[in-house]
């Protein structure tokens, strides 16, 4: 069998706020094989951000530990995370402050490529104008964009800098945190078709976070379902969503807003 | 007389007088619920603001808003100040920006009471106090002594919510009022909301940018785009048989559950091209 690309066991976060302590991720289990789309739902404050900064090793655990594709990246010290950092890439919920107002788009997208621990995981004489084309075309924006600011660009565009940037160098995962839910109705399905395409053209390893299980659902295979800082659910997306094994699913499921009309019974 | 009356609403802004809304007519009566529904810049928000005489001073409305007969637009100040929050009140997207954080909230939604009515303090703790258990808030006392940072997000939108009806507005405005809240919290408040309007009979104009929520609280619905109202109808009228290509295009989009996971998405441009001319009735 091979290797899973992460592994993670018994993953424990505390944080401590003000006076009190917070359990955020309670003694987790994880495997993500490689090519797999993971949705990983919940509600705030279920721990599902915090896995997955574990997961890019924005953060450590307070105790557990996480291989990535066979190393162990939990006693890593900073300096020897570039294969990580180059390999995994995030994109967050709000393109407008998760993008540096000051910065021309251009720079934003290249600047993955120019950090030092990245640059030396990266082909030699990869050229940054070169592939601030590539990426542009990839999440079809116009080929100026990389002269402009930011405000310059609607919600939903700048939702496609920002995966512009988590693509530029290359990375094999791709992890989404709420990447459509600053976003307008009209806005999210170019955004989900964005990232599908490019899931499947480029080979992507998906993670997305999110507290709306019909993105999930479109976008994911697997699914875990969180609640205070557990995996209380997972499996394979539709037999989650048609046979949800725990009250907790199921309600999710049911707060889902669907359309409405007179003489229909309320959804809830 | 409808409660509410919109006549050719035209709103711009700056000295280059950019339109944001273009010419918009509805009406509300005693009691209706009215979904506002259209994409952001589409100009839903500055009409709701100019409904409340709360437009920025760069702003110039024209036209005609009337709420009971009188007139919103060009109205001075001090009338619009007895307006609002007692004939009229609004819910906003953010509940934290919405709420003063050194304040408790009970002394908040108690304000608003003493404000419009001069209430009494301890009668008005009693009347706050029940107001907070109607929108579904358990354990109201500790609530009422809590400040907004103790709070969760959908608490803090109900005690907004009872902030916006404690002086049985006639017509409550809410813009975008659970988006910022998860879904099974936006389910909660979405129905907390449906149960007081319909107790206190309250019109509501409601706006969104979804659909499938705003039909969670009202059967009609607006459309806006560019400024303009296209379409306007039932959420069942709309969602069966729009006739606007721009209200097909966002009834498609609304509905991930009918495409299969993983193939394209319908979008709004499928069904209208931004610019084009669009005929009558399709």
């Amino acid at each position: 069998m091979t290797e899973p690309l992460y592994r993670a066991e018994q993953l424990t976060r505390r944080y401590r706020n003000g006076g009190t302590e917070v359990l955020a991720l309670d003694h987790v289990d994880l495997t993500i094989e490689p090519g797999r789309r993971l949705g990983i739902v919940g509600e705030s404050g279920s721990g599902k951000s915090t896995l997955v900064r574990l997961l890019a090793g924005l953060d450590r655990p307070t105790s557990g530990r996480i291989w990535f594709e066979g190393t162990e990246i939990t006693t890593l010290p900073e300096r020897r995370l570039g294969f990580l950092r180059a390999a995994v890439q995030m994109v967050f919920q709000d393109p407008r402050s998760s993008l540096n107002p000051r910065m021309r788009v251009g720079e934003i997208i290249t600047e993955p490529l120019r950090s030092r621990l990245v640059r030396r995981q990266l082909p030699d004489g990869i050229d940054h104008a070169t592939r601030l084309a590539e990426v542009l075309e990839a999440v079809d924006l116009p080929a100026d964009s990389g002269g402009r600011y930011p405000h310059e660009f609607s919600g939903g565009q700048r939702q496609r800098i920002a995966i512009a940037r988590a693509l530029a160098p290359k990375p094999e995962i791709l992890i989404a945190d709420e990447p459509v839910s600053a976003l307008d109705v009209s806005v999210r399905a170019q955004v989900l078709n964005l990232l599908t395409d490019l899931v499947a053209a480029q080979g992507l390893t998906l993670i997305v976070v999110s507290h709306d299980l019909m993105v999930v659902r479109h976008l994911c295979d697997q699914l875990a379902v969180m609640r205070a800082g557990r995996i209380v659910e997972q499996g394979d997306t539709e037999t989650v969503y048609t046979q949800p094994g725990t009250d907790y699913t199921r309600a999710l499921l049911a707060a889902i807003p669907r359309i409405r009309t007179v003489g229909q019974a309320p959804s809830r | 007389m409808s409660l509410l009356e919109v006549r050719d609403l035209r709103v711009s802004f700056g000295r280059r007088k950019i339109e944001a809304v273009r010419g918009v007519d509805f009406e509300i009566a005693e009691g209706q619920r009215l979904g506002l529904i259209g994409e952001s810049g589409s100009g839903k928000t500055v009409t709701a603001l100019a409904l409340m005489g709360l437009l920025p001073e760069n702003a110039t409305a024209t036209g005609s808003v009337r709420l009971r007969g009188s007139e919103i637009i060009g109205a001075p100040e001090a009338a619009l100040a007895r307006l609002r929050g007692d004939a009229v009140s609004m819910v906003f997207q953010e509940p934290m920006t919405a709420l003063d954080p050194t304040m408790r909230v009970g002394r908040q939604v108690a304000e608003v009471l003493r404000l419009h009515q001069g209430a009494e303090s301890g009668p008005a703790r009693e009347r706050v106090v029940s107001m907070l258990a109607e929108v579904g808030l358990t354990d109201p006392t500790r609530i009422a002594d809590a400040y907004p940072h103790q709070l969760s997000g959908g608490q803090r939108q109900r005690v907004i919510l009872a902030m916006a009806l404690i002086n049985s507005p006639d017509l409550v405005v809410c813009d975008e009022p659970t988006t910022a809240l998860d879904v099974t919290v936006q389910a909660l408040v979405l129905q907390k909301l449906d149960e007081v309007l319909t107790a206190s009979g309250a019109a509501c104009l409601f706006i969104s940018h979804d659909l499938a929520v705003v039909s969670q609280v009202c059967d009609q619905v607006l459309v806006m785009l560019d400024g303009e109202v296209v379409e306007a109808g039932t959420v069942a009228e709309l969602f069966t048989n729009a006739k606007h290509p721009y209200t097909r295009g966002l009834v498609a989009t609304a509905r991930l559950d009918q495409t299969r996971p993983g193939q394209r998405l319908p979008t709004v441009e499928d069904f209208y091209a931004p610019g084009t001319q669009v005929g009558g009735p399709q």
